[in-house]
């Protein structure tokens, strides 16, 4: 990794990182006398209000890939990438909040007891929904699963900004105060991030990793909207961005996607944005920690209607980046009263043989790593970042760079509070001790959640050891979160849907993902973790598309042999499924006029996002 | 219990804000800080774009803790 220049804090960058951490501590140590039970600890007490749990959604769906992805997306595919990001998965948030939070949030007992139906339960995560709508095996593979998941995720998260840490020199101060070798410095950049996420989440739980999630989503837009400004004025305005972005890029049937336009709306819109805004128990645990159910369906809506401004936000600086000219080196010769100076900036050749701001994979000697077409590869996930020290001065920098530690520890907060709670619930609860006293279930949440981070740590290690084990995440993704999202909407809407064809169901999509990865190669890649890694049969355009299609064929294979098993295994009785299906599900009264009801928001949303993403294309 | 959670994010916003309008005046006669940006003292004009926001959120956050506190009494 390359960066332009190497910055060094100034004070007061140093000082808002100082004040950003004590607030993001003290969201844990004030909500620690609250942490009275399992339900305060796991569920923040099932109080919190819509809008908190809208901003604390969108916060978590704002971990560190997706930061650096989407700035790397702006950067290689160009303005299409927003009504990508923008239409793959604000469909799936209304759909989430309409049709599926009632279902998955059911019903709070505490907070509206009179409104309870006997034999409703409210689940307290998505294992434990698939528990009651389905059957015991079903909800126990899909904890393992989801646990492996999150922990992986977080890991993951942890390795990809901790590198940009150190390319960035963030930690290099406190690196050589403790005489660290340069691996230390990667380490110390994962390790303490992943330290300050344990101290929260032990002390105030899901509540205090929900506050500060919210916290981050304002961070974002107070931190990268300044360096957007700056970026769109120093390239010359809106038309200015339109002249400088490649010609094929503009254009969403020649863009190098190579996806095609079809199988991206329809891959990205349905599967995998309904993957994980449907599915994705790290986001959903915010909704369903609302409290009631308005509340809990409200959540995903209004997160969708920030969703579009985070997405513009986050994808104009890389197409800022590669707009603005490359750097060289070069040579200044001025003449200051007879004295003849030489100003010689010297820009390593890694930068040099990249695109605009963003420059290309460098190789242990500093030399760029050349593709097999003779391209430079490039490193996109430097955009953003370069962005920041190209245009923030000193003070505004130290908010940006505060920024990139919030969506990496908003991320993996959230990867370790819902690590907690389905390992508590869902596999110690449900299986190791089913009669624990409340006591032993919050004291094994904080466990869990040492546990949690531990593991994430490992994962992190091994990426550092392993590094195509980043471009494993789309495919841990499609093996998890697309069957289960196939199953998830079998359960909440078909009636006939049974535990066996679940279980099956998640399976064989399971099974269809690995298989696919396996059996198909990216053009320009070699057989390994990216693909091919049984026998090459087939060539997808980009590791998107291979990413894409693996996803869309582990949905259609789990929500074929689910129902197909579902019609031969014997039904559930309606009593059974009470407040689990959607029509057996209490319909929230619609309350006010009709501008006034989600249903009516939702429609304004959609329409809003489908006119920001003309714009663009 | 759970405190109003627009009390928190209020107090960061003006104490962020504070910090960058105060480098920002003091910087304002330095170019060369902000050669990155323009000439632009965007630690100025950005800190009290935050300030304000910062003081509005934490008078509704305060607003709605004393309601809240109302109720449960």
């Amino acid at each position: 990794m390359q960066n332009l220049a190497a910055p060094s804090l100034a004070a007061p960058d140093s000082l808002i990182l100082l004040i950003y951490g004590f607030f993001m501590l003290t969201a844990g140590f004030s909500l620690k006398p609250a942490m009275t039970s399992s339900r305060q600890f796991m569920q923040a007490g099932r109080v919190m209000p819509g809008w908190l749990c809208g901003l604390a959604m969108l916060g978590a769906s704002l971990g560190s890939q997706e930061l650096l992805g989407m700035g790397a997306a702006g950067a290689r595919y160009g303005m299409v990438s927003v009504a990508f990001f923008a239409l793959g998965s604000i469909p799936a948030m209304l759909f989430a909040g309409l049709y599926l939070m009632p279902v998955f949030y059911g019903s709070n007992s505490l907070a509206d007891s009179s409104a309870q139906k006997p034999g409703a339960v409210a689940a307290r995560s998505i294992p434990e929904y698939l528990g009651l709508r389905f059957d015991r095996k079903t909800r126990a593979l899909n904890a393992v699963m989801f646990a492996a998941m999150s922990a992986f995720g977080a890991g993951i998260a942890l390795y990809a900004m901790g590198r940009v840490f150190v390319a960035l020199h963030v930690f290099d101060q406190v690196a050589n105060t403790l005489n660290l070798p340069p691996t230390g410095t990667l380490l110390l950049a994962m390790a303490l991030p992943a330290a300050l996420v344990l101290v929260y989440v032990l002390l105030g739980g899901l509540g205090a990793a929900m506050y500060n999630q919210a916290l981050q989503f304002c961070l974002i837009i107070a931190g990268l909207l300044p360096m957007v400004l700056l970026g769109l004025k120093r390239i010359g305005g809106w038309s200015g961005l339109k002249a400088t972005v490649p010609a094929n890029s503009l254009h969403p049937g020649t863009h190098p996607m190579g996806a095609g336009v079809v199988v991206l709306a329809v891959g990205a819109g349905f599967v995998l944005g309904g993957a994980t805004w449907c599915t994705d128990f790290r986001l959903l645990q915010a909704a369903m920690a609302a409290k009631n159910v308005e509340a809990a369906r409200r959540a995903p809506i209004i997160a969708a209607a920030l969703r579009v401004f985070v997405v513009i936000v986050l994808i104009l600086p890389g197409l800022i980046a590669v707009g603005l000219p490359t750097p060289h080196t070069s040579i200044v010769i001025h003449n200051d009263n007879g004295v003849i100076y030489h100003e010689i900036t010297v820009v390593p050749p890694a930068v040099e043989a990249g695109s605009g701001l963003v420059p290309a994979k460098a190789d242990t000697d500093g030399k760029p790593v050349m593709g097999s077409g003779g391209h430079a590869v490039l490193d996109y996930a430097m955009a953003t970042p370069n962005m920041l020290l190209q245009f923030l001065p000193a003070g505004l920098l130290g908010l940006g760079l505060t920024v990139l530690l919030a969506c990496l520890m908003g991320g993996v907060a959230a990867s370790v509070t819902s690590f907690s709670t389905v390992f508590t619930c869902d596999i110690f609860q449900a299986f190791l001790a089913k009669n624990a006293a409340d006591k032993y279930m919050l004291a094994m949440a904080r466990w869990a959640t040492v546990g949690g981070v531990l593991l994430a740590f490992g994962a992190a290690y091994a990426a550092m050891c392993f590094n195509s084990l980043l471009d494993a995440i789309l495919l841990v993704f499609a093996v998890v979160n697309a069957p289960l999202f196939a199953v998830l909407l079998l359960g909440a809407f078909w009636r006939r849907a049974t535990g066996h064809g679940a279980f099956a169901g998640l399976i064989a999509g399971a099974a269809a993902a690995v298989l696919h990865q396996g059996l198909s190669l990216p053009r320009d890649e070699r057989p390994g973790i990216q693909g091919g890694w049984i026998a090459v049969l087939h060539h997808p355009a980009s590791d998107l598309a291979l990413g894409l299609g693996t996803a869309m064929l582990a949905f259609l294979v789990s929500l074929l042999v689910a129902a197909a098993v579902s019609l031969f295994t014997k039904a559930a009785q309606a009593e059974e499924l009470n407040g689990l299906v959607f029509s057996l599900s209490a319909r929230p009264t619609a309350i006010g006029r009709w501008w006034k009801r989600p249903e009516a928001e939702a429609a304004a949303i959609l329409l809003a996002a489908i006119a920001v993403s003309l714009i663009f294309i | 219990m759970f405190y109003d959670p627009r009390i928190s994010l209020g107090m960061l916003f003006t104490l962020v804000g504070t910090v960058l309008t105060a480098f920002g005046l003091a910087t304002r006669s330095n170019p060369d800080v902000y050669a990155k940006s323009m000439g632009i003292d965007a630690n100025l004009w950005w800190g009290l774009v935050l300030l304000v926001f910062g003081i509005l959120v934490l008078t509704l956050g305060r607003r709605g803790q004393m309601k809240q506190e109302n109720i449960e009494k």
